[in-house]
């Protein structure tokens, strides 16, 4: 897991953050002496010695039973030690979830000898807790709540799923390229029209009555949300699985298939462009299973199933969420692909073709002098022109850490009140970085001019504002 | 059973005394007038007209058979027609000679047909030898002749509303010649051939009078030919050929209605629609030649719009004194073979004494229609449509056989569709008027309403208000027709109203969708405006996001910063209001009272401070002078700034 990032010096040796632990347990589960390993539902890496667990375990609960004592209702969120951090987390009452992060280090050559330093203030306790946090919801998302499993079948089937899950979950986990967005854990919103936007309305609407077993439907394009039949907070994780899992993983035929479409349908002399990116791949195999992820939401009240069916065409893509007592056939299957495939692909391009109308309304993109991180609270709209496109494997960002970790720094101060802040900061590698907080909304501004002063660099937020930001109410 | 007789005769027809042997009934199609001449007239002559007013009796002496009697538009000038020969002529005109005189056609030998009236004062005879065109001069009681053409005619027929008559020629009689009349004027339109099925060996005349009417039709004259089936050919059955008539320019084949059955028909147009009786079954058809089946460009084929059906059944009220009435109303036979047919819209059964004006009732042929999209095109060309309309719209909504979005998304754009083509019409109005103003120019004609503009406030009061009160109806329906209609209104370029609007977001905060209103903001779906800003200021408590939203909105409307100044205020970001205000230049205007005031109730000294000293320097730059006016009220707050921060605290002048 960890490679080793060869730096300046030709000795030196970085080693970024790593996941070393991650571990769930509830202490009501083992409260006598002796039983201490049934507290423990879920241990990574498995292979760590039964002993070490029960004591790794112990230790946190000894810590948050200890800083209880101080703020009974804020238990410790995180521990600081010199090689890694400790972050806990009680996600449902009793439930913990503890994830040990190793701090990045640097081996050096000291004397032919190899000396490892621990950089303990490298990593940000927010983005970690919000990494930590989002693990949960991710399991939830597809497994429902620990409560609701221990009432379904017990102990032994919480483990079961929880090894299920978490075994492939924690290697997608890259621990290293963690920042700002993952605190945010914002949805990017795909800029549209009115008349357009209107159009899927329309379509949404209508699918949902044709196929009217569907109860909620999600609309995205080009990996950015446009409509969500969800909730927002529902929507917030199962936009963080299709965007950082699902999408990724499928990306591939659809670079091949631009000039050479994979699989062109005829229904009813429409070719479409449709494909379903969960269930079956092939609806011609007569082996074909249609079996879909099943999904959990609104769990805090009505705690609804749904079999989640997302379909593609082109770079618009649909999620039907359907309630799992029906079973879904191939019939239906069948019937979802010759309606939606159709119109969806013409969306598809009626979409693309606006897009680019508005874009050269808007003029060439030139690119900014400055680079800026936007995230409002109210909607969870992000929007970075910091990080590329989001990958499988990692999020690259276009500055240095050292630069994302002053931006998290801010992130922290802001949090800590509620009223508008503004922050502006002199790095090191002469980069100016300004912090705006006005009402819900927060900008992170990288700027890169070297002799600016104080009052250039507001003319140049301002003037970002300005071009950027002119139809919100953002106070400067 | 749901009512299916789309056509009915009109409740209040015209009476008049049944033709008998002594009674000789006359019709004139274009004053709608009828005749009841008693004895040649010796024992009275009753003129029915369609309203009192039209309605004259008088005397006249039995000078043998009347063959044709018409007033001139107005009543102005009787001609009664007894010979072939000659017309007689009454004045009617006050002040003028009551006594007869008379006119010989000028043709030699040639016998008159009839004679038609084409202004008060203007008369045409058409004989078997030509037309006769004269100019009628009550008070010299004489007769000028205008003009006048040479032609052998087999029949004719005229048409009063486009005063087009058209004259049978050639052996055939199927070579048409029609004349239009003007003012004094007399012009020949190009001839044309009705293609007759087959064509008799030898030759007589195969084409009747019978078979041939004139009508308009959305605006233009057709000559409709019922063609009867031919034998010879496998012909399905008999169809009504539409040629239509332009003032200018050649006569074309346009549209063929099939009747799909055979028999004895008889032509009627109402409301634009052409109505096709047909006699052995006891039905009647409708055709609108406007709903095309087939996407032909040249000769559009048509099916009857809706199934035959028989006339509704038609109860004679009897009249008399009310004592004598105890029995109960006779039935009418319908179809009746004494029945007479008069363009456009005219029924009259002389053995009986009634006129009827035929009359399309359109609930029947909703029921009768499933397509909701076709009714939707039949409807909005129909007169009276408004009122079903709607209540088709609302039906579509509700109840068991409500429609699936995609029919209402089509029916939303017929509607809007001509919503949009009457705003285009009234905007260029609109436009003319102001600048034809200003060059002087006549001022173009107004664009009429019809009723099939059904707009934002109809749709609002008659169905989609009461729609979305509904209980049993889900929200998501709702939602997706408001959004609908939202979106078709925008698809044409239609301003929406705010109160639409309103009953989405009233829609969504009634079913807690506070996730969905924001994201139909978030695109602004909802389009911004003042009064909305406020409305999601007032969600605020139940949703708190809808500040946010609030305030975006009133920042692009750009004309509301009072308001956003207001908001900030009451929410005692009283730095913010500032900040913002003079952001935007208009900090040399605000009220130092009002911020002072919030500045106070944040209980915050420093930020009094602040803002106290921020007043201070604009006085200064304004004024001169650090101090408040006494018309600014502030000196409650001079004292208390005083009190807090003392004297010396207050800014000095600078002496300038």
């Amino acid at each position: 897991m960890i490679s080793p990032r060869m730096a300046t010096g030709a000795q030196e040796k970085q080693y970024p953050a790593s996941l070393l632990n991650f571990f769930v347990y509830n202490p009501k589960f083992g409260p006598k002496e002796g039983e201490e390993e049934k507290k423990i539902l879920f241990y990574h890496p498995n292979e760590v010695e039964k002993n070490e667990k029960i004591r790794n375990v112990g230790l946190c609960e000894a810590i948050i039973q200890f800083t209880r004592t101080f703020c009974p209702t804020k238990p410790a969120k995180s521990l600081h030690t010199q090689k890694n951090r400790q972050f806990f987390c009680e996600p449902e009452e009793n439930f913990w979830m503890v994830m040990v992060v190793r701090n990045p280090m640097i081996e050096k050559n000291k004397d032919g000898k190899p000396v490892v330093e621990y950089q303990e203030e490298e990593i940000l306790d927010s983005v970690y807790s919000s990494v930590l946090q989002q693990c949960y919801s991710m399991y939830k998302l597809f497994n429902g709540t620990f409560a609701r499993t221990m009432e379904a079948g017990g102990v032994d089937l919480l483990k079961q799923r929880l090894e299920k899950f978490f075994y492939r979950y924690l290697q997608t986990l890259h621990l290293q390229s963690c920042d700002l967005l993952d605190i945010f854990s914002g949805i990017s919103f795909f800029p549209l029209d009115k008349m357009t936007y209107l159009k899927i309305q329309s379509f949404v609407n209508r699918m949902e009555e044709s196929l009217n077993l569907v109860k909620y439907t999600a609309f995205l394009y080009n990996d950015q949300l446009i409509w969500s039949g969800l909730e927002q907070d529902d929507m917030r994780i199962l936009y963080k699985y299709l965007t950082t899992s699902l999408f990724p993983r499928h990306s591939e035929p659809e670079l091949a298939g631009r000039d050479s479409p994979m699989r062109l349908e005829m229904a009813g002399n429409l070719l479409h462009y449709g494909r379903f990116l969960t269930g079956p791949s092939n609806l011609k195999d007569p082996e074909a299973k249609f079996r879909f992820p099943k999904i959990f939401v609104n769990t805090e009240n009505t705690y609804e199933e749904l079999h989640l069916i997302v379909y593609k065409a082109m770079s618009a893509a649909v999620c039907f969420m359907i309630n799992t007592s029906v079973e879904l056939t191939r019939e239906f299957c069948e019937q979802l692909d010759s309606l939606v495939g159709p119109q969806l692909t013409l969306l598809a391009s009626d979409i693309c073709e606006q897009y680019s109308i508005n874009r050269r309304i808007s003029g060439p993109e030139k690119e900014p002098q400055f680079k800026f991180i936007y995230f409002n609270h109210m909607n969870l709209a992000e929007k970075s022109t910091i990080h590329m496109r989001k990958t499988a494997s990692v999020s690259l960002t276009s500055v240095h850490p050292e630069l994302m970790k002053i931006l998290g720094d801010i992130n922290s101060d802001f949090s800590r009140v509620d009223d508008d802040e503004e922050i502006i900061v002199k790095a090191m590698t002469d980069y100016w970085i300004v912090g705006k907080k006005s009402d819900q909304r927060e900008l992170y501004v990288i700027l890169n001019q070297k002799n600016a002063n104080l009052i250039e660099v507001n003319e140049e937020v301002k003037k970002l504002c300005a071009t950027q930001f002119n139809n919100i109410f953002f106070l400067d | 059973m749901s009512e299916e007789h789309y056509l009915e005769l009109c409740g209040n027809p015209v009476q008049f005394e049944n033709a008998s042997s002594v009674n000789n009934v006359f019709f004139d199609e274009a004053n709608k007038q009828v005749f009841a001449v008693r004895s040649g007239g010796a024992t009275g002559v009753v003129v029915k007209g369609p309203d009192d007013k039209s309605s004259v009796a008088f005397r006249m002496d039995d000078k043998g058979e009347v063959k044709c009697i018409k007033f001139s538009f107005g009543n102005k000038i009787l001609a009664v027609q007894r010979t072939s020969k000659s017309v007689e002529f009454i004045n009617f005109i006050p002040d003028l000679l009551h006594l007869e005189y008379s006119q010989e056609c000028k043709t030699k030998n040639a016998s008159i047909l009839g004679f038609c009236w084409t202004n008060w004062n203007e008369i045409v005879f058409i004989t078997d030898q030509g037309i006769e065109f004269y100019q009628v001069l009550p008070d010299k009681r004489s007769l000028k002749l205008q003009k006048s053409q040479s032609i052998n005619v087999n029949w004719y027929m005229y048409c009063p509303v486009t005063s087009v008559i058209l004259l049978s020629t050639t052996v055939l009689g199927n070579m048409l010649q029609p004349f239009f009349f003007r003012s004094g004027t007399m012009s020949k339109i190009s001839k044309f051939e009705i293609e007759l099925p087959v064509v008799s060996k030898p030759a007589k005349l195969s084409l009747s009078e019978r078979d041939i009417a004139m009508a308009t039709i959305y605006g233009q004259l057709y000559v409709m030919y019922l063609k009867h089936h031919s034998r010879a050919v496998n012909n399905p059955g008999a169809e009504v050929v539409l040629y239509h008539l332009p003032r200018e320019g050649t006569c074309k084949k346009m549209h063929v209605l099939k009747l799909n059955t055979t028999g004895k028909f008889a032509l009627n147009v109402v409301d634009n629609l052409v109505v096709v009786h047909h006699q052995s079954s006891q039905t009647s058809m409708i055709f609108d030649i406007k709903l095309r089946d087939t996407d032909s460009s040249t000769l559009s084929v048509h099916q009857p719009v809706v199934p035959a059906r028989s006339i509704h059944p038609y109860k004679i009220p009897l009249t008399g004194p009310p004592a004598v009435t105890t029995a109960t109303p006779v039935p009418c036979e319908l179809y009746s073979s004494t029945w007479s047919v008069f363009q456009p819209d005219i029924i009259i059964s002389a053995s009986e004494g009634y006129l009827w004006y035929l009359q399309v009732k359109l609930q029947p042929v909703v029921n009768l229609m499933k397509d909701k999209g076709k009714l939707m095109d039949f409807l909005l060309q129909r007169r009276d449509c408004k009122m079903v309309i709607v209540s088709v719209c609302f039906q579509m909504l509700n109840g068991p056989d409500k429609s699936n979005l995609s029919v209402i998304a089509t029916v939303f754009d017929k509607l809007n569709q001509v919503y949009k083509e009457y705003l285009e019409a009234e905007q260029s109005y609109t436009m003319a008027v102001e600048t034809g103003q200003s060059r002087g120019n006549p001022a173009q004609k107004r664009p009429v309403r019809t009723q099939a503009v059904i707009d934002q406030s109809d749709m609002y009061t008659h169905v989609l208000s009461q729609f979305t009160e509904k209980v049993d109806v889900s929200h998501k329906f709702i939602i997706a027709v408001l959004m609908e209609y939202i979106r078709s209104l925008n698809q044409f370029q239609i301003t929406v109203q705010h109160y639409l609007y309103e009953l989405v977001i009233k829609t969504l905060v009634h079913h807690n969708l506070f996730y969905m209103l924001h994201q139909f903001l978030q695109y602004h779906v909802l389009s911004d405006s003042k009064p909305l800003a406020c409305l999601l200021l007032s969600l605020e408590s139940t949703y708190p996001p809808a500040h946010q939203l609030s305030l975006d909105m009133l920042k692009r409307l750009s004309t509301a910063n009072d308001e956003i100044v207001e908001v900030l205020l009451s929410k005692h970001q009283v730095l913010g209001a500032l900040r913002f205000i003079r952001g935007v230049g208009g900090h040399d205007n605000i009220s130092a009272r009002k911020f002072l005031d919030a500045a106070k109730q944040t209980r915050e000294e420093m930020l009094f401070y602040t803002i106290f000293r921020f007043f201070e320097q604009r006085n200064q730059r304004i004024r001169g002078s650090p101090h408040f006016t006494p018309g600014e009220h502030c000196e409650e707050h001079v004292a208390y700034f005083k009190q807090v921060f003392g004297e010396q605290a207050l800014m000095k002048p600078t002496a300038s």
